[in-house]
């Protein structure tokens, strides 16, 4: 009996102390979830989700106030993956934060341009160029495609253009699966629809 | 001559099918009537167009520069007329189009000064730097420009030279006629190389199923008399044509994925660049041409030397395709592209021009499910495990797919043509391969946009402090209120300029519309005109600018 | 629209299976010599119950019913659960069997290649868990013509003692225990020469099925070799220490299903390791568990839950026996 005790004892004292070594040893420094979460934030910095960039929302969401389905331009896919970096359940993107839509990039029509700067200043990535009554024009490979620049504009000279695919970013498609009869098929489309 | 030769695991040993197009003789095709000379035909930068519409061009003349040192310079095949410089249809399985310079040729075949090059006397970088502006690419598929592989080993001296003459894809013969037809130029080629890199051995390496091809480089290396340069008889076995296989069969190296052949003291070329890096330096030719196999489904298979930019159809024309014809391949059986349409062009990259008919090639059974057989574990150069990269890719796991070294993949299409389930393995590692790619992408882009808001916001932050700074320093030093109101009426007549230049541009529209209509409206250039000059002793600041617009009013 | 290689090896699941089916055919053909023709019905009940369960998951599924009967995998599972049956088993067990085998262990799980345990051991392990008595009903040899046998399989026939004959692996594990020397019990006149009058040349036929699919490329050395060695290795080792509770490696090698699980059972790609040292290590596993199983277990022969326990280790096994892949041998450079 006093050796059962002893031994239960023993154990307990030697998983304690592994645990508060453990909890020292290992120890995580500062907060890695934000940069986590921000890692799978498409950076577009454009403020839809009601945060003024991609990390404030980061910031939100690992504290808990925002959800993970505001972000449009990450998309679904991004909801998946904050979901799996969560844990959380997947839901579908809150439409009142906008919809997802392919990548685009503004373009100034430089011929209505009337260099007023406005664009340049709203542009978070620093992706206009131009100065004060001078044309201003966007580089392309620079903009995220937040549409900020789109409102300020009083010449209405900003339009969103959709990126083209290029045989550079073509992508293979994902082959065929060719095992579901068409039964199926029409029955997940049924399904989907 | 009985070197110890080394072996990698696996590989196939489809039907060679080489016969049908080593009947005759290398043909040279006459010249289209259009050219159509895709800017971007190596691995690298997009070359820049350096010819416009309408502008004459010469046989030779480079008509794209090198964008940046891994690129490589594009030149006009024959003398004529640059008809477009305009996206135009790739030989590429997008189907998508890409910069291309047109030209038509006047038939006059016109040639740029050839100025052989002393490139024994030049240095290093400055023999780069004219091959990289010949044009010189690998011509075995993977258009690599050859100037970066012409650079010594950092870890090691480049000890020896392999050139490539296994050709192991079926049909493909065009490396094999080159050889037979060109084997002095050749070896003189790998010479130059040789002596370009340091090395001390020169191994040619080509399949048993090519006799004459070995016995005409043979008979040149003797007449050369250079000890050496070794002709390696390879056993067949596709694809002991791939670099790195033929690299580990004639030295036992072998060169992991990620890392350079130099950096273990070998390079690697194709013959046919070791012909073109000749024809660049001693004869000051760029690569306008280059040997095509055409098989397949024609009535005439055989070798041409084309011109770089003709489009296939033209080819096609002159080898009588049959009527069955139902798809169109760039390269070989293997590992050959789809081709979108007849109008895509030959570059630098199209060995052989296949076209396929169900007879030949019949299209695949349906895909049954992976039984885990290993055939194709057996059959992978790469020593993969195929079916395990295949569920990964088709789960879209690619984290695991690349833990499973999706990327050491050559894509040589040996675990497709064993799958006992018929699967399209090759289709989902390509598909996985370009699904990783566009994620890097985005995420460079997003760590990119990132850098750039944090330093914007920073350097907001920067500004707000000087201001903040100069104001107190102002404010303490003269003590007048007055600084402070100015600094908030600045607002106002910001938009009162902004208005003043909105009306600006619509007078400037309107008078433009004038202009198209009826000619007597001089006022609205005038008025740009001044507006210009105004700016520019304006300086470009808004408040200074004020002024001027006023005048307008 | 389909991309590169356009060539393709004249090679198809169905020839596979087809190959693994001839290979069959020589055991097969002398254990109906031997011991009757009641293992024909068996392979017949089989065969048509698994081609049903098959059609039938396959509709519930929503998959195309035609190429995968056509694929031949539910043949090769239905004639290695019917050759592992005694053959005066009722036939209903056949049945039950195999049509657990197919639905439970192989549709639910994803059909073919998705299964992670070998269908035909499944089947066995229940039928021999459920139903020990009755799976313990093989004929003596040459005792009975295919009429009494087949009142056995379909009458419900009980009384027949006389036709029911100890396997070499029961008459063992009985002489052990009680108390003969293993020796003493191999030399009694039912052992013939090694393993059993019959039943060691079933076995050799096995092999000789074995070395063809090995010719022919089915299957590769790893398995059967393993098994083999390392059957043969414990075997020697425990009757070297003590002969008299322990049978030599002749015996272990030829009795009971050793050959058989060695080139057919064991060597099921889906089930199986993958990887050549995966392989090695799967089939010794296999055999150690088996000669255990033999050795102290409750059950004569331990053929199939030896697969069935090394089928649960195969991921792990697959996943820490990666071969190194070109240009990474020997930690990163060559």
């Amino acid at each position: 009996m006093t050796s059962a005790l002893l031994v239960m004892v023993g154990i307990a004292l030697a998983l304690g102390a592994a645990l508060g070594a453990a909890s020292v040893l290992f120890r995580t420094q500062g907060d890695p979830l934000v940069d986590k979460i921000d890692a799978i934030l498409p950076q577009t910095q454009c403020g839809q989700c009601g945060y003024p960039g991609c990390k404030p929302y980061a910031t939100a969401i690992a504290g808990g106030e925002a959800d993970i389905n505001q972000c449009p331009p990450g998309g679904d896919e991004g909801v998946r993956k904050l979901a799996d970096l969560l844990g959380r359940e997947y839901k579908p993107l809150n439409a009142e934060h906008g919809v997802e839509k392919p990548k685009s990039v503004a373009v100034i029509d430089e011929a209505t341009c009337i260099g007023c700067t406005l664009c340049i200043q709203a542009c978070p990535v620093d992706a206009i160029v131009g100065a004060a009554k001078q044309m201003h024009t966007i580089v392309s490979d620079l903009c995220t495609g937040c549409e900020l620049c789109v409102p300020p504009c009083p010449a209405d000279c900003i339009a969103m253009v959709p990126v083209a695919e290029t045989v550079d970013t073509w992508k293979w498609r994902y082959p065929v699966f060719e095992l579901r009869t068409a039964h199926a098929r029409t029955q997940s489309a049924e399904e989907a629809a | 001559m009985l070197r110890k030769l080394f072996s990698f695991n696996g590989g196939v040993k489809p039907d060679p099918n080489k016969s049908a197009s080593t009947r005759e003789p290398i043909a040279r095709l006459p010249l289209p009537p259009q050219l159509v000379i895709p800017l971007h035909q190596n691995i690298g930068g997009t070359p820049r167009p350096l010819v416009r519409v309408g502008e004459r061009v010469r046989h030779g003349q480079r008509i794209g520069a090198a964008d940046g040192n891994v690129s490589s310079a594009v030149h006009a095949p024959a003398s004529g007329i640059v008809m477009a410089v305009e996206p135009r249809l790739m030989p590429h399985a997008s189907g998508l189009s890409a910069m291309a310079v047109v030209i038509e040729p006047d038939g006059q075949d016109e040639h740029v000064e050839r100025e052989p090059f002393d490139w024994k006397a030049a240095s290093a970088d400055e023999v780069r730097d004219y091959l990289r502006d010949a044009g010189v690419v690998g011509l075995g598929g993977a258009v690599f420009p050859s100037h970066l592989k012409l650079s010594p080993g950092r870890a090691m001296a480049t000890h020896t030279l392999v050139i490539n003459g296994a050709e192991c894809e079926p049909f493909i013969t065009c490396d094999d006629m080159l050889m037979r037809s060109e084997a002095h130029d050749i070896l003189h080629g790998a010479q130059i190389m040789k002596r370009l890199l340091g090395a001390r051995q020169v191994l040619v390496g080509i399949e048993d199923n090519k006799p004459e091809a070995a016995a005409a480089m043979r008979a040149a290396a003797a007449a050369l008399g250079d000890p050496s340069i070794e002709i390696v008889v390879v056993p067949t076995r596709y694809p002991a044509g791939g670099a790195k296989q033929l690299i580990r069969v004639l030295t036992g190296i072998e060169v992991p994925h990620g890392s350079r052949s130099t950096d273990y003291g070998v390079q690697c070329f194709n013959v046919a660049t070791a012909l073109a890096v000749l024809n660049a330096l001693e004869r000051g030719e760029p690569l306008v041409r280059r040997i095509v196999t055409v098989a397949g489904n024609v009535e005439r298979p055989r070798n041409f030397d084309v011109a770089i930019g003709t489009p296939i159809g033209f080819v096609f024309q002159h080898a009588g395709l049959k009527p069955d014809t139902d798809k169109l391949i760039m390269g070989g059986p293997m590992m050959g592209i789809p081709l979108p349409d007849m109008d895509a062009p030959v570059v630098k990259a199209t060995n052989c021009l296949l076209a396929s008919s169900p007879a030949l090639f019949p299209p695949p059974q349906p895909e049954l499910p992976c039984i885990r057989c290993g055939e194709c574990a057996r059959a992978c150069p790469a020593d993969l495990q195929p079916f395990e990269l295949y569920w990964h890719s088709r789960a879209r796991n690619f984290g695991r797919a690349q833990e499973y070294h999706l990327f050491d993949c050559i894509e040589c299409g040996c675990c497709a043509y064993v799958c006992p389930s018929h699967i399209p393995l090759v289709d989902y590692y390509r598909y996985a391969k370009s699904e990783i790619w566009a994620r890097e992408r985005d995420k460079d882009a997003a760590d990119s946009a990132r850098e750039r808001f944090e330093f914007r916001n920073w350097r907001a932050e920067r500004e707000r402090e000087e201001k903040a700074a100069k104001l107190a320093a102002r404010s303490a030093a003269a003590a007048r209120p007055a600084a402070a109101a100015t600094g908030a009426e600045a607002d106002d007549p910001k938009k009162a300029l902004i208005e003043a230049a909105l009306a600006r541009a619509r007078a400037q529209k309107d008078a433009a519309a004038a202009r198209a209509t009826d000619e007597l409206a001089p006022a609205g250039g005038q008025q740009a005109g001044t507006g210009g000059l105004q700016q520019a002793q304006a300086g470009g600041e808004l408040v200074q600018a004020a002024p001027s617009d006023k005048q307008v009013e | 629209m389909y991309n590169s290689p356009y060539l393709r090896k004249n090679a198809s699941v169905r020839r596979v299976m087809s190959t693994v089916l001839v290979a069959m055919l020589p055991a097969i053909a002398l254990q109906c010599w031997l011991f009757g023709s009641a293992l024909l019905v068996h392979i017949a009940l089989a065969s048509v119950t698994a081609l049903l369960c098959e059609a039938a998951m396959l509709a519930l599924r929503h998959r195309p019913v035609a190429p995968a009967l056509g694929d031949m995998s539910a043949l090769v599972t239905a004639w290695l659960i019917a050759v592992c049956l005694p053959p005066l088993l009722p036939w209903w067990a056949t049945v039950i069997g195999t049509a657990f085998a197919l639905v439970i262990g192989k549709h639910l799980y994803g059909g073919l290649g998705q299964n992670p345990f070998n269908p035909a051991m499944l089947a066995y392990a229940l039928l021999i868990v459920c139903f020990p008595a009755l799976m313990a009903q093989w004929p003596g040899l040459g005792v009975g013509d295919f009429a009494s046998q087949m009142d056995w399989v379909f009458g419900g026939a009980r009384a027949v003692d006389a036709m029911t004959g100890a396997t070499p692996l029961d008459a063992l594990r009985t002489g052990l225990m009680t108390g003969q020397h293993a020796d003493a019990v191999l030399h009694t006149t039912p052992f013939g020469h090694v393993a059993g009058a019959g039943w060691e040349w079933v076995s050799l036929a096995w092999a000789l099925g074995g070395l063809l699919l090995l010719a022919l490329r089915v299957i590769t050395w790893h398995v059967p070799v393993a098994f083999i060695v390392a059957v043969a290795l414990v075997a020697t080792i425990a009757s070297a220490i003590d002969p008299a509770r322990f049978a030599g490696p002749d015996f272990h090698l030829l009795a009971g299903g050793t050959l058989m699980g060695a080139f057919f059972i064991a060597t099921d790609p889906v089930s199986g390791a993958t990887t050549p040292r995966g392989k090695l290590i799967f089939a010794a596993g296999i055999a150690l568990i088996a000669w255990c199983i033999r050795a102290f277990g409750a059950y004569p022969d331990g053929i199939a839950f030896a697969v069935l326990l090394m089928n649960i280790c195969v991921p792990m096994i697959d996943m820490k026996t990666q071969p190194p892949v070109f240009g990474h041998k020997n930690g990163g450079a060559s």
